[in-house]
């Protein structure tokens, strides 16, 4: 269980039966009155939020949390499976936990796997990825320090912008966070 | 070369609004000068705060860390004081947040033979001379909006806030138990909008150390005042009637013992000198970080406050 005094931004709560991430906390005490702990939570399944207000009585109870270092092996249908490097044990993850991060989930690449109660509900990426880009108009020369931007694809599809300098063949790194472009790895 | 450590990167960005800071001192202690008040020091480590239901002194020895410097003050008015003021550091206990700090710096002043109405006149002009003072305007921008220090200010009782802002009333809200969140959720963001707002006549049990209106005995002589939604002032008529006050104090620790705080001695000598007599007086306590957080548009008191 959790006090209230223990409440802050980045604590994992267990709330309603969901397990909850603080985004945002603000201790508050209106003139001579009870205080009060004012949080807001995303919901670490649904991904929704919402406000939940403290008062200095409340127990909060711990999320059953676990993150494990898995490797991501194949894909089994809907299901992309990751395994335990150590216990070779396989976890079989939905594809509505992976979502578009199934654009980024390289083979054998190390991801940190978020279990509640047991069953995963979120996995987490290598910050950055390494991709080819297969398809792009020909790169312009010269323009490396203006902020214009093309598209461009990588080998499964999914469409990033680049700067103008890019070329198809080119290896580029991606910032799994956001989804973006970050830099040039080498050219083709 | 050592690398520049973080905290001094952070002291570094608030410069500027710590040397405002210094400003806004030394314009109120102006104030008060000029209005005849003397500048008074009681002590920091006191053997017995006020018992109040949600304050928690921190322990200091055999000694507290005063929450406020109210009761020694008082004691000054019962020796003869009339005017008196004190700028000093106050602690809370796990009080922390935007705009709270365990350690923070109270304004705390008295007036001997005025009423709570007048203290809130007084409080207006000082605000606006100490504005003008410092930025050549009372008119001040502040968490997105422009107010007007100038303006005459919002007066609106607790009750008819709750009605307007919550559509209940004080009263329904304090028997539902929901008096604090709707404050904090409804009618606080509402206060101080271009304006000051004057939060006035709080119910009989938010009294703390306030009189009662003489002519409603449901509500207290007290009012808060609101810039921009942040609550800045608190005061009151004080409440002068020995009697009174010690079965308040009574009524207070006995909550703190029910909900496991701090075991506080009795202020003995607080009551012995309001068994001798306190002359009708006000006072206010108004916290001096979220002043500067005002005049210096800062949106949490770590940009103003070292603690």
């Amino acid at each position: 269980m959790f006090s209230t005094s223990d409440l802050k931004k980045g604590l994992k709560v267990l709330v309603d039966g969901y397990p909850w991430l603080i985004t945002d906390f603000d201790f508050c005490k209106p003139g001579k009155g009870t205080a009060l702990y004012r949080c807001k939570m995303k919901n670490l399944i649904t991904g929704s939020t919402m406000d939940r207000t403290f008062r200095p009585v409340d127990k909060i109870d711990k999320p059953d949390l676990d993150e494990r270092e898995m490797v991501f092996s194949y894909v089994d249908g809907d299901f992309f499976v990751f395994s335990d490097s150590a216990t070779y044990e396989e976890v079989h993850v939905g594809k509505d936990v992976i979502g578009d991060k199934s654009f980024f989930l390289i083979e054998n690449s190390d991801c940190d796997v978020l279990f509640f109660n047991g069953a995963p509900i979120d996995v987490t990426l290598p910050t950055f990825i390494e991709k080819i880009v297969t398809e792009t108009e020909p790169g312009a020369r010269g323009d490396t320090a203006t902020n214009v931007t093309k598209s461009a694809k990588i080998d499964n599809g999914y469409e990033i912008q680049v700067p103008l300098f890019i070329n198809q063949g080119d290896t580029v790194r991606i910032d799994t966070r956001t989804g973006e472009y970050a830099e040039r790895v080498s050219k083709a | 070369m050592f690398p520049k450590p973080k905290r001094l990167q952070t002291l570094g960005n608030i410069q500027a609004r710590l040397a405002m800071r210094a400003g806004l001192f030394s314009h109120i202690r102006s104030f008060f000068e000029r209005n005849n008040f003397v500048a008074i020091e009681t002590p920091i480590r006191i053997k017995a705060p006020a018992p109040e239901e949600f304050i928690e002194a921190p322990r200091s020895g055999e000694y507290f860390l005063r929450c406020s410097p109210e009761l020694e003050m008082k004691q000054l008015l019962c020796a003869g004081f009339e005017r008196i003021y004190q700028i000093g550091a106050c602690f809370r206990e796990n009080e922390r947040g935007k705009s709270h700090r365990e350690e923070f710096t109270m304004l705390e002043w008295y007036e001997v033979g005025v009423d709570y109405c007048r203290l809130l006149e007084f409080t207006t002009a000082m605000l606006r001379d100490v504005s003008l003072k410092i930025s050549g305007t009372d008119k001040i921008n502040f968490r997105g909006i422009k107010i007007d220090l100038g303006a005459e200010p919002e007066i609106i009782t607790v009750n008819d806030a709750y009605l307007k802002y919550a559509k209940i009333s004080s009263a329904e809200a304090l028997r539902r138990d929901i008096f604090d969140e709707v404050m904090d959720e409804l009618i606080e963001p509402e206060l101080g909008q271009g304006r000051m707002t004057f939060l006035l006549d709080y119910p009989a049990c938010r009294a703390s150390l306030a009189r009662l209106k003489p002519d409603s005995c449901d509500v207290a002589e007290r009012w808060e005042l609101y810039i921009g939604g942040l609550e800045l002032a608190n005061a009151y008529s004080e409440l002068t009637d020995a009697k009174i006050q010690r079965s308040r104090f009574a009524a207070e620790a006995a909550a703190r013992t029910n909900t496991g705080m701090n075991l506080y001695p009795e202020p003995t000598e607080f009551l012995e000198a309001l068994d001798y007599g306190l002359p009708e007086c006000s006072g206010c306590a108004l916290g001096m970080d979220r002043l500067a957080m005002v005049f210096s548009n800062a949106t949490d008191i770590s940009e103003v406050t070292l603690s």
